[in-house]
């Protein structure tokens, strides 16, 4: 008693799109991906100009990087140097020709804080860096392939996690010696943990997909599993993770040379900080001397902790699905 | 007086990109102790009807219509009223049994909670009713002190049922309550929800996708599509020989088994349901429609009779077939 | 074949001629985790024997369906055959050659079909990268006749149904209904030009109206390119629509299999009859089933597997006819009861041997009771 089921329509039914799709450019796969990757970064940067937070980050840092790139059309570096014929009177307050004031040399500090810029960031972003292709590296392995190289893996993660950062790197300095390089892998190997943790985790939601089964069942190897499915789906996170790391990077390279650990022959935030602290400027009242580094590191900061909670909120997935 | 009687429901959840309608012009009755079985595909509204009933929408749907529960409209209640009709008037068994119980607290308690918080009587008294009502959903009552981690999917499907039955509600809503089940257990939690309400004489709206299901536990049936019921009767009768072509497509897709028809022979419907914000001019299902004719792109079918308690909202109940279509 | 004491009968049947896919006495477990303290305190990991002892043979062009309850080992099975899983012990041979090194080309020749095609395919991949990831793996920039990647994708989505495959390419999975993203992954599947899919529920996650388009499907690709199909189902309605075989499992074996007409019309085993019981029939839920929860892997019962759960036990039924004691105490294999349709069942077997008288010489009783 039950229906004749429906005969097929006497005209294929076809498929049907909702939206007319775009068109297919000439030419080979090549550009098909190129296309894909356009269209996919463009709705990234569609969403995250919606972002307030993210795009007052971003214009701080377009604003910082400027001024980091054109540093010498800002001035000039002679400036820099005790000798300078340009030097005003020691320790004068904000004038004309010394927006900023100037140190105990009479050096600029307005110049000097646009010098130090470069080191500062230069520092921030080479130590990220390097934290970053520790942290993913290690993150990645543990968490894909799992079994002993996990334990053995995450428990150094966990090692270097717990032991406290400053004493590490201050006798890490100090034993190699205060230069940039140093400081750079100091500041590197000291930061990587966190992102190790956080690539795992994600890792470990990745390669349960069953798109990654399809690929195994298809005879994809680890190498093509690992940069076909689990980096593109991890990288956005890994992204989002550097641009916070910077942030902290600044802040202890700032650290270090506030301590004295840094590099003496190289202007930073922190060694503006660190003469004006050893010059007496918290004593003397001298808070020209102080506040412009110590204002840029809090904006620097700051834009990228914007930027990165931002992009976070755009490409961890976690976020996204809430 | 019916115990449900919904009229003229619309819903339209908000959303950055605009509203969308999910519910589009819905009524419907359920008189004490029928059941009433709404069928359709994901996406055609029947799970927001659900929600609708009790307003458990998110906030800022906007809800138009009118939702009579023993006779008093749900969508304007004040809110003390409504959480107290909510479970004493009316409850739902949702789909997800194995993520509605909490995972810490004993299954026990969670019943009790429901009874202790409408003021229908204290923890000793909740206790004793907790045990009876494990026995009645067919569980040994010293499962009373189990947590949800030591029931299989069937027990906490039971426990649910058990829930929505704490305060002796007058409309039991089952909402996909059999769809992550096994075939086995599915069988076992319809026969005990098909009991359980004859001894009862509850009133029950139940909903799934799976057409074969309902037929065997409704007294009635609505079919959905888009938004909309595109016929309802009683259940043999739609299932048997249904007079909208898309009920034909869903019953075909549960063949019999034995049926010479359906032997190498998978009935279904080409392309995909609509979109509800994009949905097809005149009879919404016309894109898909086998028997589809030029009328059916302008004319929106209203639920036209066919037949003795039936109606179906397609334009050939209305009017003889066109030869072309029929070919 | 199995050589355990008093065993009677075969893990599965072989069939005509030379079968495309074979498995042979498979068996595959999985060990829960014990806690280290536990282990020290000589606590052992309980064994899952998902799949314990299956034969199974798939011809060219056929369709086979597998139907089970969940926790039956249907899905281990098919995983397994496709290397997902990793065998305790029995081979799978493809044309003839077992498999061991030769898996990556064994995998361009056997494709899977995913139950959830949301999930399988990659969120941020377009579907042309997806349906040429096979090919990309397999490094195949080119077909043999010089037909390039772009027109071996082309035409892989269009015969699963995607046409103008062109329109699709830039698409992203997300923008797809869920019947067109079951067709891409059917189309990633095709590109390689397999000789068997292996299905695992490839429509139960898709809405009604759909699953008999994409079903459809499936029967016109064994037609048109005599694809064999292997589809895991819980669903014997779906096996009456599509399987020209259907194989019945119930913890970890095969317990019926035969052609399809039969197995679903008269069935032997009283596991398929109980469940084409409680395959939903307008009428009333009032129709018998089976009491009790989903069968445990971890604790497979003695002698025949089902006889906890067996109404004809449970009825005296069993008991009536003599063959109680065999049913508790003795395991048993596939039985030939009817032509090309097995069932590993003592009752069934003595019943269709009165009927018939045909019915291959049982064990003897001294072995019966152990």
């Amino acid at each position: 008693m039950r229906p004749p089921p429906i005969e097929p329509p006497i005209v294929a039914p076809p498929v049907i799109v909702e939206e007319a799709p775009p068109p297919v450019p000439p030419g080979g796969p090549g550009k098909i991906a190129w296309a894909r990757r356009r269209r996919s970064l463009s709705r990234s940067w569609r969403v995250y100009r919606k972002n307030v937070m993210g795009m007052a980050g971003l214009l701080t840092l377009i604003l910082f990087i400027a001024v980091a790139l054109f540093a010498p059309l800002l001035a000039d570096r002679e400036a820099l140097k005790v000798t300078c014929e340009c030097n005003g009177p020691p320790l004068s307050p904000p004038s004309i020709d010394f927006p900023f004031g100037t140190d105990n040399y009479g050096r600029s500090v307005l110049a000097l804080t646009i010098w130090g810029s470069r080191i500062s960031l230069l520092v921030g972003l080479l130590a990220t860096s390097v934290a970053m292709l520790i942290g993913a590296v290690i993150g990645l392995v543990a968490g894909y392939f799992g079994r002993w190289s996990e334990t053995l893996l995450m428990r150094i993660t966990d090692w270097f996690l717990v032991i406290p950062f400053l004493p590490l790197a201050i006798v890490l300095a100090s034993v190699l010696g205060g230069g940039l390089f140093v400081i750079i892998m100091v500041i590197g190997v000291t930061s990587w943990p966190s992102t190790a943790r956080i690539v795992r985790a994600q890792v470990l939601s990745v390669k349960t997909r069953p798109y990654v089964e399809r690929g195994r069942a298809l005879g994809a190897t680890n190498w093509h599993t690992m940069t076909r499915h689990i980096l593109p789906n991890v990288g956005p996170l890994i992204f989002a993770n550097t641009i916070l790391t910077v942030a902290i990077a600044i802040l202890s390279e700032t650290t270090l040379s506030f301590l004295g650990l840094g590099d003496p022959l190289s202007i930073s935030w922190g060694t503006i900080l660190e003469f004006a602290f050893g010059g007496g400027a918290m004593g003397g009242g001298q808070w020209w001397w102080i506040i412009p580094p110590g204002l840029a590191i809090v904006f620097v900061v700051l834009a990228f902790t914007m930027c990165g909670f931002a992009l976070d909120e755009i490409l961890n997935p976690r976020l996204r699905e809430r | 007086m019916s115990i449900l009687s919904v009229r003229d429901l619309h819903v339209d959840y908000r959303t950055q990109a605009g509203p969308i309608p999910a519910v589009r012009g819905v009524s419907f009755d359920i008189e004490k102790g029928e059941v009433l079985g709404l069928a359709g595909e994901s996406g055609c509204g029947k799970s927001t009807i659900a929600s609708a009933i009790l307003r458990l929408l998110p906030p800022g749907t906007e809800v138009t219509g009118q939702v009579l529960l023993n006779g008093e409209d749900v969508l304007r209640m004040k809110p003390g009223r409504l959480r107290a009709v909510r479970w004493t008037g009316a409850s739902i068994v949702f789909q997800g049994a194995m993520h509605a119980l909490n995972p810490v607290q004993r299954v026990g308690d969670q019943i009790a909670e429901a009874i202790i918080i409408h003021g229908q009587g204290g923890e000793r008294e909740a206790r004793v009713r907790v045990g009876a009502l494990l026995e009645q959903v067919g569980l040994p009552p010293r499962r009373i002190d189990d947590y949800p981690h030591e029931l299989s999917g069937g027990q906490k499907q039971r426990v649910m049922i058990a829930m929505a039955l704490a305060c002796s509600p007058s409309l039991v809503i089952a909402d996909e309550p059999t769809t992550a089940l096994d075939v086995m257990v599915q069988a076992q939690v319809l026969k005990l929800l098909n009991d359980l309400q004859h001894e009862l004489g509850l009133a029950m709206l139940f909903i799934t996708h799976d057409l074969s299901v309902l037929v065997e536990v409704s007294d009635r049936l609505a079919i959905m599509y888009a938004g909309r019921i595109v016929e309802d009767g009683p259940a043999q009768d739609v299932f048997e020989d249904p007079a909208h072509p898309y009920s034909r497509a869903l019953a075909g897709a549960f063949p019999a088994i034995g049926d010479q028809q359906y032997r190498m022979a998978p009935a279904g419907l080409g392309g995909d349901p609509p979109y509800p914000t994009d949905i097809p001019s005149g009879c919404s299902f016309h894109p898909r429609c086998p028997l589809a004719f030029e009328d059916c792109l302008t004319i929106d079918p209203e639920l036209y009779v066919a037949g003795s308690g039936r109606r179906a909202a397609c334009l050939l109940v209305n009017r003889p077939l066109p030869v072309e279509a029929g070919a | 074949m199995s050589q355990r004491e008093g065993f009677v009968g075969t893990l599965g049947p072989r069939i005509e001629g030379t079968p495309l896919l074979e498995v042979e006495d498979l068996y595959v477990s999985f060990e829960g985790r014990v806690g280290l303290g536990s282990g020290l305190l000589g606590k052992k990991a309980t064994e899952a024997r998902a799949v314990d002892g299956v034969s199974l043979s798939l011809a060219q062009g056929e369709i086979l369906a597998l139907a089970g309850e969940s926790g039956c080992g249907k899905t281990t099975l098919a995983r397994t055959i496709m290397g997902l899983e990793k065998a305790k012990s029995g081979t799978i041979s493809f044309e003839g050659a077992q498999l061991g090194h030769n898996l990556r080309k064994y995998r361009r020749r056997v494709q899977m079909v995913f139950q959830d095609p949301t999930a399988a395919l990659n969120p941020r991949q377009t579907i042309y990268e997806s349906v040429a990831e096979g090919l990309r793996i397999h490094g195949i920039s080119r077909s043999k006749d010089g037909v390039s990647e772009e027109q071996l994708v082309a035409r892989a989505l269009s015969r699963a149904g995607m046409r103008p495959p062109e329109r699709f390419f830039l698409n992203y999975p997300h923008e797809l209904s869920g019947g067109q993203r079951q067709r891409v992954v059917i189309a990633g599947a095709l590109v390689l030009d397999p000789e068997v899919i292996v299905a695992d529920e490839p429509v139960s996650n898709l809405d009604a109206s759909v699953r008999g388009e994409i079903l459809r499907l499936l029967l016109q690709l064994r037609d048109d390119l005599g694809i064999a199909m292997l589809v895991v189902t819980h669903d014997l309605g779906l096996a009456w629509t599509i399987a020209d075989r259907v194989a019945v499992m119930y913890l970890g074996r095969i317990v019926e299999v035969g052609p399809a007409e039969e197995v679903l019309q008269r069935p032997l085993h009283p596991y398929t009859k109980a469940l084409l019981d409680v395959v939903p029939e307008a009428g009333g839920v009032d129709r018998p089933f089976l009491t009790g929860e989903p069968p445990d892997p971890t604790r497979i019962p003695g002698g025949c597997r089902f006889h906890p759960r067996c109404p004809a036990v449970a009825s005296g039924a069993a008991a009536a006819a003599g063959v109680e004691d065999r049913c508790r105490g003795q395991d048993l294999g596939l039985l030939e009861l009817r032509p090309n349709h097995y069932a590993a069942c003592h009752l069934a077997a003595l019943e269709t041997r009165e009927g018939n008288g045909q019915a291959r010489a049982l064990s003897t009783p001294e072995t019966s009771t152990s």
